[in-house]
């Protein structure tokens, strides 16, 4: 050690205090958090919390403005459309159809994605070829067509629309599973599993799939907003949730006629969209950050 | 002796790349009786875990393949089992303990989780029983309080305690032959002397038939009844313990007894074996340590040497000791 010239005390630089508990990214995100909640419970109790139906129409009342505009009455707080229908109603029951066909299709694209990947990653060689060109293949199919052609030929419907988007969602899912899996194959806890005798069923269940359930978390969360612009987008198309369900897509698309006379008609819905999409994205990299901070990639 | 528990003939196992086929195991043969301990001595690269994973039949593949021999356990070829029977076999007559103890327990289960899943496996117990065996095996490795340990995440214990809990996976049966790759390579030197007092415990308890493999010859001295020195995919020499240290008469393994450095030696410098461990791709026609062998002749270039019996044993496959 370099000896004191002053011959003084030697002052050693204070040792640092612990750093507050997980300073960054470790509170949780009440407010994402908060949106997703109030969605869900309203779109679950749709029905009991409606101001109105859906679906009653009353010409007499068409456009009507929000309450707090001129011409607007508390009987329908957010307005009506074109038809008279009540618009928060509407928007609360557009809720359950986002809400559903994201979480449904991300579902299903996960675990059917998550499983081609655990097997492509684990048995290799010329399996995973194979696969990893189908999902290729898959990803180079744009969604939008996908849905369009199933709308033209079978009719649109909710679980075309779920169908359509897992159909081309899982893929995302294999890649980044079999990735994770490529990875975990080298760690000597495979090597010892197969050692004391594990099979590729004990093994591909027991210690790869629960080691890729963060990432999975992940991707499924950031995933569910993506999906319910998708949704939204088809339904703007007219590919979507067929009228008169209210999704918030088409409820976008009949007011876009008339934006400049009576905006709450398409800027609500699209309100709602932003609102829940962005919940969702907020939700999902705090979750990348807390779980995994090596999936920036996602 | 005693009929071995395992009994190595000729085996063979080549990996296929894009510059040519590596034997990666050559002809190589030995047998380890009930409670003996075969060390595996060589440098990296020589095929010593390239051995130890034929003998349970999981060289990584598609790359890797067996292409000959016989693996005997208890009399039955190994290499002529179904996959299926070999995963009877794997755990339940040969456990394994691996080099790496930080990798080589699953992060998302505990050690209790871990631990009960091969004994369930092997034993077919379950609720009570399976956490009181597993407890017990924890205990067997000299981990304390071994009930609360069960609840213990792998990042919660040190690498010394990971390859205990290691170990007793690879015990859960028992098995006949307990293979120990490297398994002390990565810890500090006193975890490392109580390890291999464990292994040793452990392998009389169960009259183990061990396979220890390593490059440290300080460890062969201390815990191996006899030694195989793997130089290029092939056994060079092999003897008991004794006689190798006393007489080694292989170049190769007489410059590896050479390089161990010594407390109070005159010596000034160590002495280190020139050259560079040999290109598996290529290996000579001849001897494979023969272009650093300070002895060798022209037929060490061009004729592999086959064994030359020296001792009760100890055997080598050098020309120089084959006579004239």
């Amino acid at each position: 050690m370099a000896a004191d010239p002053a011959g003084g005390t030697l002052t050693l630089p204070e040792a640092p205090t612990r750093p507050a508990a997980g300073a960054r990214g470790r509170r949780l995100p009440l407010l994402p958090i908060g949106i997703i909640a109030t969605f869900i419970v309203v779109a679950a109790l749709a029905p009991l919390l409606s101001p109105a139906s859906p679906y009653e129409q009353s010409l007499r009342h068409r456009f009507t403005p929000p309450a707090w505009e001129d011409g607007g009455a508390w009987a329908h707080p957010l307005g009506t459309d074109r038809l008279g229908r009540d618009m928060l109603a509407r928007i609360m029951y557009g809720a359950r159809v986002s809400l559903a066909a994201g979480v449904l299709t991300v579902l299903l694209a996960s675990a059917f994605g998550a499983a081609v990947g655990l097997v492509a990653g684990y048995y290799g060689g010329r399996v995973d070829a194979v696969l990893m060109r189908m999902t290729d293949a898959t990803m180079s199919f744009p969604v939008i067509l996908l849905a369009l052609i199933l709308a033209v030929t079978v009719g649109p419907s909710f679980f075309n629309v779920v169908l359509a988007i897992a159909v081309i969602l899982w893929a995302r899912y294999a890649r980044v599973i079999r990735g994770e899996v490529l990875t975990l194959m080298e760690l000597d806890f495979i090597a010892q599993a197969r050692i004391a005798g594990a099979g590729a069923g004990r093994i591909i269940t027991r210690h790869l799939a629960p080691n890729t359930l963060n990432t999975l978390v992940v991707l499924v969360t950031l995933q569910i907003g993506y999906v319910i612009i998708v949704e939204a987008s088809l339904s703007f198309l007219g590919a979507g949730i067929p009228p008169p369900t209210p999704a918030w897509g088409s409820m976008i698309a009949e007011g876009r006629d008339f934006v400049t006379s009576a905006w709450w008609v398409s800027l609500l819905p699209g309100l709602a969209i932003l609102l829940v999409v962005l919940a969702f994205n907020l939700l999902g990299d705090w979750l990348r950050d807390t779980l995994d901070p090596k999936l920036r990639q996602l | 002796m005693a009929s071995p528990v395992v009994d190595v003939q000729d085996l063979r196992t080549h990996i296929v790349t894009r510059w040519g086929t590596i034997k990666a195991v050559d002809g190589v043969s030995f047998s380890v009786a009930a409670g003996e301990t075969l060390g595996l001595v060589g440098e990296s690269g020589s095929g010593k875990s390239m051995t130890c994973l034929s003998l349970v039949r999981l060289v990584p593949r598609p790359a890797a393949r067996i292409v000959g021999g016989r693996v005997l356990l208890d009399g039955e070829d190994l290499l002529a089992k179904s996959e299926d029977e070999m995963q009877q076999i794997r755990g339940r007559k040969v456990g394994m303990i691996l080099q790496d103890p930080m990798s080589s327990l699953n992060p998302v289960f505990s050690v209790g989780m871990q631990l009960r899943e091969p004994v369930a496996m092997y034993h077919h117990l379950r609720g009570r029983a399976l956490t009181v065996r597993a407890a017990e095996l924890l205990a067997a490795v000299r981990i304390p309080s071994p009930a609360a340990r069960l609840r213990a995440f792998p990042h919660q214990l040190s690498g010394g305690m990971r390859q205990r809990v290691v170990g007793a996976m690879a015990i859960a049966a028992p098995p006949r032959l307990l293979i120990a790759d490297e398994p002390t390579t990565s810890l500090d030197l006193t975890i490392q002397a109580q390890y291999l007092g464990l292994l040793k415990e452990l392998q009389e308890r169960h009259r183990l038939a061990m396979i220890f493999v390593t490059h440290d010859l300080g460890i062969v001295a201390r815990i191996c009844d006899r030694v195989a020195v793997m130089y290029g995919g092939r056994i060079v020499e092999i003897g008991p313990v004794r006689a190798i240290f006393k007489s080694p008469a292989h170049p190769y393994t007489r410059a590896l007894l050479e390089a161990i450095p010594r407390l109070g030696a005159r010596r000034e410098r160590l002495t280190t074996i020139e050259g560079q461990p040999p290109d598996l791709a290529k290996l000579p026609a001849g001897c494979a340590f023969a272009p650093r062998c300070a002895h060798a002749v022209d037929r060490c270039r061009v004729e592999a040497p086959g064994d030359t019996m020296l001792g009760p044993g100890h055997a080598t496959r050098c020309w120089l000791h084959v006579p004239a």
